[in-house]
């Protein structure tokens, strides 16, 4: 099969995305604000004894910065908000009469949406953290290797990331509006994943269980192979965890939407 | 080839009555009731003809075209168009159609139409001469050189529903489903709408399904009618055979209504 017709759905989606100027500034404003409140507050924490931390605080500096840069990538609120709206209105229809899969058509179009929004916004936070006064800015990673490492693990968990969110649609087909499943899935993979406290902050117990769920695989994984908070060894292994995650979302996916459209009553008219 | 045998099609549909208690009550327990859409239809459509599909609103017939186009899998029945059966080989049926929903719009919303057309062209993955040509053609006979450059949304309904038009012709369907086409349309785009159908189907020998109220629409194009009325087939024959004395056309038509008791 030829997948020029995809590649074209990329191309339009990423240009698309890239119009949307003013909301690239506003979220990199949003993201500095955050950045800085986070490891202003954090810095407090740690000046009164930072041996109770389970992670240095310059790792934390970096995981925070790397967070912020790259939250288009990772973020699970940066919807498609078209593909709920089309299966609402029922426009799903003309999706349907295209010779292309739904699920690989709608996979490209995230990616592509994520992807023109981070390379409007990732650059200016990379070039300023890199910047900041020691311990408060990103530092480099240790090593290349350390750098492809986080390279892979990025591309795994932004793949990861995708396929999460197309449960979202898929399950919007039964509720109809999707917007509560939304709100939970949200809060869920929001803290499950790191995005609220990283990983390490939590009490151990519970984080045993969290690290076998696939939500750890998300954001933080990149975020602790690049500031040398697990060693290339682990990294490889979590790399390999990722990937089984990717391949356990893919197939599940395909299977539930299979499943879902045979149920599809197109809405109105 | 349309061959239509016994298709039938329930949906479920939660029903209760107004105010608050009423929507206190549902909240704990639903009510449903099944609506049998279609039951038992049955029809069979040659290569190359034009048929209207017309029935009073929630008829079936919208339910019939997402079955046929391969969207909505019936509970029962066979449908077999050109060898396959849509909903089961979806991908490779829905090549050899095109569909307008008069309703909803296949159109990039805030590109130019002809952004539209390119991305249609490589989903179907058309080749460019036919592309050309098509649109070339598709172009002088709808008047679309100056609308294809501006977005849809700054569009006229009319305008966007030649667009429409064009957008399912592209890759040169040999079925062709028109959901309510001319819906909302002044004097002029109707006629021009209905000017092209029928040139369409003339020279390319195009298969044409119309769904409307509009019976002038069927007065002007199809050949053949079939009536639908509460999810059955009542009439399968030609305009005049619907047409009795000097009656006006809606008339009738509302009279059939009345007679086959499907209000």
């Amino acid at each position: 099969m030829s997948y020029i017709s995809y590649i074209t759905l990329f191309k339009i989606r990423f240009i698309n995305g890239l119009q949307y100027r003013i909301a690239a500034w506003a979220g990199i404003a949003t993201q500095f604000a955050w950045g800085f409140m986070n490891i202003l507050l954090f810095h407090a924490f740690y000046s009164e004894n930072p041996a109770n931390f389970p992670m240095q605080f310059q790792q934390f500096a970096s995981y925070t910065w790397l967070n912020q840069a790259l939250l288009a990538l990772f973020g699970i609120y940066m919807w498609d908000m078209s593909i709920f709206d089309d299966i609402i209105s029922g426009n799903i229809a003309y999706e349907l009469v295209r010779p292309v899969d739904l699920y690989n058509m709608w996979l490209v179009k995230n990616m592509a949406t994520r992807l023109s929004k981070v390379i409007l916004r990732c650059l200016p936070i990379l070039i300023v953290s890199v910047l900041l006064p020691k311990p408060f800015g990103l530092i480099p990673p240790q090593d290349i290797i350390t750098f492809i490492l986080f390279i892979i693990s990025v591309i795994c968990a932004f793949v990861l990331v995708n396929l999460y969110c197309l449960y979202y649609y898929i399950i919007s087909f039964y509720t109809i509006n999707g917007s509560g499943i939304r709100m939970v899935g949200m809060a869920m993979s929001d803290l499950l994943s790191g995005f609220i406290i990283p990983l390490p902050f939590f009490p151990e117990n519970i984080l045993k269980i969290v690290n076998l769920l696939p939500f750890a695989s998300m954001q933080s994984m990149p975020f602790f192979i690049y500031s040398g908070y697990i060693n290339k060894q682990e990294a490889l292994f979590k790399i390999g965890v990722q990937i089984f995650w990717i391949i356990v979302f893919y197939i599940t996916g395909k299977f539930f939407i299979k499943k879902a459209l045979k149920k599809v009553i197109v809405q109105g008219g | 080839m349309i061959e239509l045998k016994n298709i039938c099609k329930t949906f479920k549909v939660a029903r209760r009555n107004a105010g608050f208690k009423e929507a206190f009550k549902a909240f704990f327990k639903r009510e449903y009731e099944y609506i049998h859409a279609l039951k038992n239809i049955s029809f069979t459509i040659n290569d190359g003809e034009m048929v209207g599909y017309i029935g009073p609103n929630g008829a079936g017939k919208s339910s019939t075209i997402k079955i046929m186009s391969g969207i909505l899998n019936p509970d029962s029945g066979e449908c077999i168009i050109n060898g396959r059966i849509p909903w089961k080989d979806r991908i490779n049926h829905v090549k050899e159609i095109g569909v307008v929903f008069g309703q909803r719009s296949q159109l990039w919303w805030d590109v130019p139409v002809i952004d539209s057309f390119e991305l249609i062209k490589d989903i179907y993955k058309t080749p460019n001469e036919i592309y050309k040509n098509n649109l070339n053609e598709l172009t002088k006979i709808l008047d679309l050189s100056q609308i294809v450059r501006t977005p849809a949304r700054q569009l006229s309904l009319g305008q966007r529903m030649r667009c429409e038009l064009a957008a399912s012709l592209l890759h040169n369907p040999k079925i062709l489903f028109l959901d309510e086409p001319t819906i909302g349309l002044d004097a002029v785009s109707k006629i021009a709408v209905r000017s092209f159908i029928k040139k369409i189907n003339k020279e390319k020998n195009t298969t044409i399904i119309l769904t409307t109220h509009d019976m002038q629409d069927i007065e002007a194009i199809t050949e053949r009618i079939l009536l639908i009325g509460k999810g059955e087939i009542l009439l399968d024959g030609s305009f005049a055979d619907l047409k009795r004395g000097d009656k006006n056309i809606d008339e009738t038509i509302a009279e059939m209504y009345k007679e086959y008791e499907i209000l």
